[in-house]
């Protein structure tokens, strides 16, 4: 069914229709809709699910591990402070190997206190051991969320759905919603093969030593970089049944690009409109949209740079005293492959300033007159 | 009904044998954490008025219950006084442990 909804409710239908059973929330502006929509869901008996009320993220999720522990699918969403005041707890969801699956509405963090999008609260738990997962539509969050299920359960890895404020979370789209009994083929219920009980009671993340810790951070790493191939396959199957395949990257014009942007998020579908405009220019550029971030499409990035003769990385964040994160991500991915790429590295639209397809013009004229950045990091948009 | 549990040194090999949850690598009966006690609890049976309150409270499950008294398991606890504390009839005196 095809229905007009934000990109909050899009995470919603998702964990609605991936029959979320345990979810604990806790409300913050911008992700609020989120869990006022799956409350309903579960007051009015549509959503078979436990709704637990919490005084905080950092409680939010110790609920879900609990609950992902004794075998229930677990959701939950949060944003900004509130990811951040859940930071510890990330790690014990990945440590402990339970695939929470938690959306995350990209809000710049205070101070200067602030409700608009930028990427630094996702992006600053980039080593809790998450799969991360950006998007840039309504309908992308939904397929995301219910392949997102998929992914870690498998994996037993948890995952965050990452959508920009405002720009996506309150942006109304229409969604094709699945029919419940397809994505119930799809996704079948959650079964660990390992979880807690009453009768058959153990020690969950007691003193573990360092004869033992080191190994079970290899496993972790190990499974991680399953994800890759696991989330192409399942990507392809999500397509064969719904139509639309995910994937780790989505590409515009990339192959014969002079100048390839790398985006992320909704600044991926400015970047494409932008890309469209200069070509019929004859301005040969391209527009890569990083979709999963963690773990990094190493070899997707790799083989669509391979004909590139520059690339410009533009970032929504930054990591203080280095560069933006994405910039970071994609040199490092060049290492050892391809070190006389040029690679740009842009700032722009921190704190939720509007990111435009002029500020993709802008950023593509000063990439292609340069034969290499000759800064650090290169502002777009800052008064100065 | 209540598991017998042996105290055993839980090594793996491999990462193969390791779990992949962090569940039941350690073995706190092995664990015997009596030796980093300083101060011993010491119960006077007939001040104790039998509530169960030092059994509930102890993180270390070092109090058991015996024929409806507390019997404190001087291999285990640690010596965290938190059943001093807790005790209504003021009953249990944490004592210097002589080295």
């Amino acid at each position: 069914m095809r229905k007009v909804i934000m990109g909050n409710h899009a995470l919603s239908y998702g964990a609605m229709l991936g029959r979320a059973q345990v979810i604990a929330a806790y409300p913050i502006t911008p992700q609020t809709q989120v869990v006022e929509l799956l409350s309903e869901m579960c007051a009015d008996k549509i959503l078979d699910a436990k709704f637990i009320k919490v005084e905080s993220e950092h409680s939010a999720m110790a609920a879900c591990l609990g609950a992902s522990l004794a075998g229930a699918r677990t959701f939950t969403a949060t944003s900004s402070q509130g990811l951040t005041l859940m930071h510890e707890l990330l790690h014990w969801a990945s440590g402990g190997r339970l695939p929470v699956v938690m959306g995350n509405i990209n809000r710049a963090m205070a101070p200067g206190w602030s409700i608009w999008s930028d990427q630094n609260d996702s992006l600053s738990q980039r080593d809790t051991g998450w799969i991360q997962f950006y998007c840039s539509n309504n309908q992308e969050v939904l397929d995301t969320v219910i392949q997102a299920f998929k992914v870690s359960e498998k994996l037993l890895i948890p995952s965050m759905v990452i959508l920009d404020a405002f720009t996506l979370s309150h942006t109304y789209e229409v969604v094709d919603v699945p029919k419940q009994a397809k994505v119930d083929k799809f996704l079948p219920p959650f079964k660990p093969e390992i979880t807690v009980t009453p009768d058959d009671p153990h020690a969950f993340g007691g003193l573990t030593g360092p004869e033992h810790y080191f190994e079970l951070r290899y496993k972790l790493q190990k499974d991680m970089e399953k994800a890759p191939a696991l989330i192409e396959e399942t990507g392809k199957e999500y397509e064969k049944m719904f139509g639309r395949y995910l994937g780790q990257v989505e590409e515009h014009c990339c192959d014969d690009a002079e100048l390839i942007l790398v985006t992320s998020g909704t600044m991926g579908s400015t970047a494409r409109v932008a890309v469209d405009a200069l070509r019929e220019e004859g301005i040969k550029v391209g527009n890569l949209r990083i979709k999963v971030f963690r773990p990094f499409p190493f070899e997707k990035v790799r083989n669509i740079f391979k004909n590139a003769k520059k690339v410009a990385v533009i970032d929504r964040n930054i990591s203080y005293g280095h560069h933006g994160m994405f910039f970071q991500e994609v040199k490092s991915a060049m290492y050892g492959h391809d070190h006389d790429l040029p690679i740009f590295g842009f700032i722009t639209g921190l704190g939720g300033r509007d990111i435009t397809p002029s500020t993709f013009r802008e950023i593509a004229e000063l990439s292609l007159e340069k034969n290499k950045p000759e800064e650090e990091i290169i502002w777009i948009g800052v008064n100065r | 009904m209540k598991k017998e549990k042996q105290a055993k040194e839980i090594i793996f090999k491999s990462e193969k044998e390791v779990p992949l949850m962090p569940m039941s690598v350690g073995n706190m009966l092995w664990n015997k954490t009596g030796g980093w006690r300083n101060i011993r609890p010491v119960i006077d049976l007939e001040n104790c008025i039998q509530c169960g309150i030092c059994w509930k409270f102890c993180p270390d499950v070092a109090i058991s219950i015996e024929n409806e008294r507390p019997v404190v398991d001087y291999v285990y606890c640690k010596g965290c006084g938190l059943c001093a504390e807790e005790c209504p009839s003021k009953c249990i005196a944490m004592v210097e442990e002589e080295k």
